[in-house]
């Protein structure tokens, strides 16, 4: 699983910006909580970015950990963004209802797109 | 549909793959691809396909988590029969078995940690049938049947 971390300015905040890469299942989960929760508790941001272009595949694992981490994170005043997820992906975090709790751009358009090309 | 792959033979006879595995995390990929592979010679969509190898894992991913509660030497066996209107994908363990199998199948009941429980309600859901057979202490086998008219 690929695994990198940048900070980015959106609407004024400073948000943590991972890009993530692979099948995010149960051999995944892991690490990709374990990465995420260091990287979070290094970040002084509350606001989660998570570039999902080359994430391939995601389960019910997958999901479990985006979920912790809304629990953790945007039940503090946080937030969490999606982007970038392909249909496999867009399509299971529709179906866990996930979209609800968590911001999930769609495949076309979405405001971070529009900021971007401002 | 543009994003349908072409069957390229029917099935006259039905095909059999067995596949026996230990219950590592790593092995869940090799099950989805076992049952991409099989399923990828009869007439389905990518989305389909997707979704069949979303429950696919889910029943591994349990098998290893439930069945076997992490421990990475169990044996899972999975046995995938293709005939001709349907594909079956039996995943059985030798774990510690589901003492009730219809409120495991309840969506959001999980018993441990940071999950979602939403493994049976995904194998439902992207599946045509789903049977379960269980008993406390005897192991688990869960089947997946995606029909193909």
């Amino acid at each position: 699983m690929d695994f990198k971390t940048e900070h980015k300015n959106y609407q004024g905040r400073d948000w943590l910006v991972v890009a993530v890469g692979g099948e995010l299942d149960l051999s995944a989960a892991g690490p990709f909580k374990d990465k995420l929760k260091t990287a979070l508790a290094k970040s002084r941001s509350r606001c989660l970015m998570l570039d999902f272009s080359r994430v391939s595949f995601i389960d019910s694992s997958g999901l479990g950990v985006l979920m912790g981490r809304y629990r953790e994170l945007a039940l503090n005043g946080g937030r969490i963004v999606i982007r970038h997820a392909n249909d496999q992906v867009y399509r299971l975090l529709t179906a866990s209802g996930l979209d609800r709790l968590i911001e999930v751009e769609p495949p076309v358009g979405g405001h971070f797109a529009k900021e971007e090309r401002e | 549909m543009k994003d349908t792959i072409h069957s390229k033979r029917p099935v006259a006879v039905p095909n059999v793959v067995k596949l026996e595995f230990f219950s590592r995390s790593e092995n869940v990929s090799l099950a989805r691809l076992a049952a991409a592979a099989m399923a990828a010679e009869r007439q389905i969509s990518m989305a389909e396909l997707d979704e069949l190898k979303v429950a696919v894992s889910e029943a591994v991913s349990n098998a290893i988590i439930h069945g076997y509660q992490g421990k990475e030497d169990g044996l899972i066996t999975m046995t995938l029969i293709s005939s001709a209107q349907r594909l079956s994908i039996s995943v059985h363990d030798d774990g510690v078995g589901i003492e009730d199998v219809e409120q495991a199948m309840k969506a959001n009941f999980s018993s441990s940690g940071e999950r979602m429980g939403l493994g049976f309600a995904f194998m439902q859901a992207f599946t045509d049938g789903v049977e379960v057979t269980s008993y406390p202490g005897a192991g688990a086998t869960v089947v997946l049947h995606k029909d193909f008219l």
